[in-house]
């Protein structure tokens, strides 16, 4: 998957995970607990989101990268590359 | 025959609008389908049945807005015998006939809600009555004035379903020519409105507002509360919790939040003051405990809807019903039993960052746990100091029911548990 695709792919989890967010406003380096109030079940759902859409799975100790769209992307470009 | 009518869902609220209806007459309903959809303004509630029957007859439509208690369909029940409904008896006894009575329409200005205007009640009881499927008209009061409670409401259903038969003979006795003890203005006038054009984004927004308005004024106004709070060692939590999580999938990891649910839970089992509802000037102790999970809504507001029988489920479990539960109260999709039936409720702040809550009451409820955040702390053992993951948990409690010493035991017990998580 290329950058456009994952980035792609993480709006549409994000727009899952959090139906009442406008996906198409969201700043990509913001932090997303803070720009559309996500809390933890969010973010955990947002990793469970990632893994049934990418096949990555995302450790608890890394949810502090994936934050941000652009942190989301990155992690899952890296992590895919990597595999 | 029973009437299935406009549920209180909620302390607070006194009318709802039906927005559709899940079953048609001649449908078979069995007790917990959703068969209606009802907006309490603040959102939209999947309506269950506490009746298995046939549906007879459907007495509101759809886009009506009634006040709380208006029947809106009848529901004939499984195991009545055909030939105790007065047109196929016949000769009817009166006490049967006050019972069964159709509701006179709606239509009714200045009357109270159909059917229950003249027998003394307070809100609970009347909710308790129609999820135990009770006609407070067969319910002999022992409150204040005659007045019906939770118990005697659930005395009646205990005998009725022993005897498994029609319902009791109605009492004439029970405060024939009083008005309703405890309900607002607004629901003791009872009368129907005309439907509404659908809300707007921003009215719930202010509907919602107005309601927690309500709710958390009465409570400041009638509950005593005493505060508690205890800082807890979370390392063996933290340490389990993180263990765990590494070891199963990632759609099978756990939250914090569901370790303190349950230990919640465990600790009320010890601590049963605390878990219950204050109604008729008295307190009465739930055996199940169902815990409100207080849920903020991303544009602003709170629902606190039920996890039913938190003590009962596995950690599993909690964390699927919880999972669950936050996004169908994010999407509002929730279910008449969640709205209705918490007996405590559990709020936790920490996501946002505070360290420690101080909660007010949901009434009429008689407790409230907070929970803040699980911080970094520098923490003495033994005559040493060393960092440790530390919780604050916190607990506001009705004074009327409870003193600080049963308080002070919970929050113990919680900190006990905490300690061993593995055995939540």
């Amino acid at each position: 998957m290329d950058d456009g695709r994952l980035r792609e792919t993480v709006l549409r989890v994000l727009g899952e995970v959090a139906p009442e967010v406008d996906v198409s406003d969201v700043d990509p380096g913001e932090d997303l607990r803070e720009q559309f109030d996500l809390d933890s079940m969010d973010i955990l759902n947002l990793a469970i989101g990632l893994f049934q859409a990418t096949g990555v799975e995302i450790p608890e100790k890394d949810y502090r990268q994936i934050v941000t769209v652009d942190g989301c992307v990155d992690y899952l470009a890296r992590t895919a590359g990597s595999s | 025959m029973a009437e299935f009518r406009m549920p209180a869902l909620g302390a607070d609220m006194e009318f709802g609008t039906l927005i559709a209806w899940h079953m048609a007459v001649g449908d078979h309903v069995a007790k917990g389908d959703v068969v209606a959809e009802v907006d309490t303004d603040k959102s939209v509630i999947d309506v269950e049945t506490f009746t298995t029957g046939t549906v007879e007859e459907l007495l509101v439509e759809v886009g009506t807005r009634v006040p709380v208690g208006t029947p809106l369909a009848r529901i004939r029940e499984d195991d009545s015998a055909p030939g105790s409904a007065p047109a196929a008896g016949g000769v009817a006894p009166v006490e049967t006939a006050a019972a069964e009575a159709p509701p006179s329409p709606p239509a009714s200005v200045g009357a109270g809600p159909p059917g229950q205007a003249h027998h003394r009640a307070s809100p609970l009881a009347r909710r308790h009555a129609k999820a135990l499927g009770v006609d407070l008209a067969d319910v002999t009061g022992t409150g204040p004035d005659g007045a019906v409670t939770t118990a005697d409401v659930e005395r009646h259903a205990a005998a009725r379903d022993a005897a498994d038969a029609v319902p009791a003979p109605s009492e004439e006795s029970v405060a024939p020519s009083q008005t309703v003890v405890a309900p607002s203005p607004d629901l003791a006038r009872g009368t129907p409105e005309a439907a509404a054009a659908p809300l707007s984004g921003a009215d719930r927004q202010a509907a919602l507002r107005r309601a927690v308005a309500a709710s958390m004024a009465r409570s400041k106004r009638e509950i005593p509360h005493y505060y508690l709070s205890s800082d807890i060692d979370m390392s063996r939590a933290v340490g389990w919790l993180t263990e765990h999580n590494v070891s199963v999938p990632v759609t099978e990891r756990l939250l914090p939040a569901v370790l303190l649910l349950k230990a919640t839970a465990l600790a009320l089992r010890e601590s049963p003051d605390l878990n219950g509802l204050w109604e008729g000037e008295a307190f009465h102790r739930s055996d199940a405990i169902h815990l409100g999970m207080a849920v903020a809504l991303r544009g602003g507001g709170l629902v606190a809807p039920a996890i039913h029988d938190a003590d009962t489920r596995s950690l599993p479990e909690l964390m699927a019903a919880l999972r669950d539960l936050v996004a169908r109260a994010r999407s509002g999709r929730l279910r008449s039993s969640e709205m209705s039936d918490p007996t405590v409720t559990v709020t936790s702040l920490g996501d946002q960052g505070v360290d420690a809550v101080l909660p007010v009451i949901y009434p009429p409820q008689v407790a409230i746990v907070g929970f803040g955040r699980i911080r970094d702390r520098a923490w003495a053992v033994d005559g040493l100091l060393g960092v440790r993951p530390v919780l604050t948990a916190s607990l506001a409690a009705d004074h009327r029911v409870t003193d600080g010493h049963i308080g002070a035991l919970f929050l113990t017990a919680l900190d006990r548990l905490l300690q061993r998580p593995e055995d939540l």
